[in-house]
């Protein structure tokens, strides 16, 4: 017979054992919830940060960038995180201030276009060098055929014969 | 035996294939010309004589100095950042001077160079900074200077020509010195 204090004990622990899922629960969707209330996690100011480039530490994404002047950087974009500012807003601001040289990816206006234009032109005209290369290689083109000797005089033949003759005798 | 030219349609496309050379060879040594133009201005040092650039700067005040309106007056621009250590050696020293010969001809400008506003706001108010200072926006002013870092400062007499520039901090007595010939 199973007492009242067991029942009691049984009881608590599947209390407890609901509130521990019920914590796992709310720590999973505590990340979420957080950005939501206002404050952009480091993720999230990565993912803009990585767009960008300080011209002070050539080379470096500001992402990964351990300056001080990068971690200025970064705390502006979650400055403007936090005002409500959508990514390409934070970029157009960067580009303002700094020039377009911060962005990793360059825009499509004005010489910036040849960056993305020429290395497509340059692959195609490569591949069609090598195509031509490669078939000439196999079907060499002739540039003079010798006549076969088995072939029967033409009349042009006749006055190409013809006019050499007489221009020997010319010069005779 | 007769040898005679064969005119196959490979050879009329000659041409064609040859001004298709042409101008692969003209667009890479176009590109090639530019590449060298590029490297040739990073191997130039930053701007020491002849006529200053110019530009124009707003102020985190709001207020506007062109460079050209300050004919008549030696110019002395100084570039710096909120995060750069050494420039905060000078700052103190560019304050004094801007006091000592603010009333004698001297007209003194910050130039900000990638920094962040809240930053470098703190910075003025740290070293109770009073001379104009504004953002280098786009970082035109800096490209036109060449500068290679912060701090640099650069000296420039009343016709608008460059006397000298100051690679690294400066101090007071270094900008009286050479300030002080260019206002007799």
């Amino acid at each position: 017979m199973i007492q009242k204090s067991e029942i009691r004990s049984q009881k608590s622990e599947a209390v407890i054992a609901a509130l521990l899922v019920a914590l796992a629960v709310a720590l999973v969707f505590a990340a979420p919830v957080f950005a939501q209330n206002g404050e952009p996690t480091d993720d999230e100011v990565n993912a803009v940060a990585k767009q960008l480039y300080c011209p002070v530490c050539e080379n470096t994404p500001l992402d990964v960038c351990p300056t001080q002047a990068c971690a200025q950087w970064r705390a502006t974009i979650k400055e403007k995180l936090i005002a409500g500012w959508s990514e390409q807003q934070i970029k157009d601001y960067f580009v303002q201030q700094y020039g377009e040289r911060v962005l990793a990816q360059p825009s499509t206006r004005g010489l910036n276009v040849l960056v993305w234009v020429l290395p497509p032109i340059g692959f195609l005209i490569g591949a069609a060098a090598l195509a031509y290369y490669l078939q000439q290689l196999r079907n060499p083109a002739p540039s003079v055929v010798a006549a076969p000797a088995s072939a029967p005089p033409t009349d042009d033949d006749d006055d190409y014969e013809k006019r050499l003759e007489e221009e020997l005798a010319k010069r005779r | 035996m007769v040898v005679v030219e064969s005119q196959t349609p490979i050879q009329n496309q000659k041409p064609k294939v040859l001004l298709g050379w042409a101008a692969a060879w003209i667009v890479l040594i176009a590109l090639l010309g530019l590449v060298a133009v590029k490297l040739y201005q990073v191997t130039l040092g930053p701007v020491s004589s002849g006529s200053a650039p110019d530009f124009t700067l707003t102020t985190f005040d709001g207020e506007t100095i062109a460079l050209g309106s300050q004919r008549g007056k030696v110019v002395v621009v100084n570039f710096w950042a909120s995060w750069c250590n050494p420039c905060k050696d000078e700052a103190a020293d560019l304050e004094a001077f801007w006091r000592q010969y603010k009333d004698r001809g001297v007209v003194m400008v910050g130039v900000d160079y990638v920094d962040t506003e809240t930053e470098a706001r703190a910075y003025l108010a740290q070293f109770d900074i009073t001379y104009p200072n504004g953002p280098d926006l786009g970082t035109r002013i800096s490209q036109a200077y060449r500068i290679k870092g912060v701090p640099e400062t650069y000296i420039i007499d009343k016709n608008g020509n460059l006397v000298t520039n100051i690679i690294g901090p400066t101090t007071l007595a270094d900008l009286a010195a050479i300030v002080e010939p260019l206002l007799k």
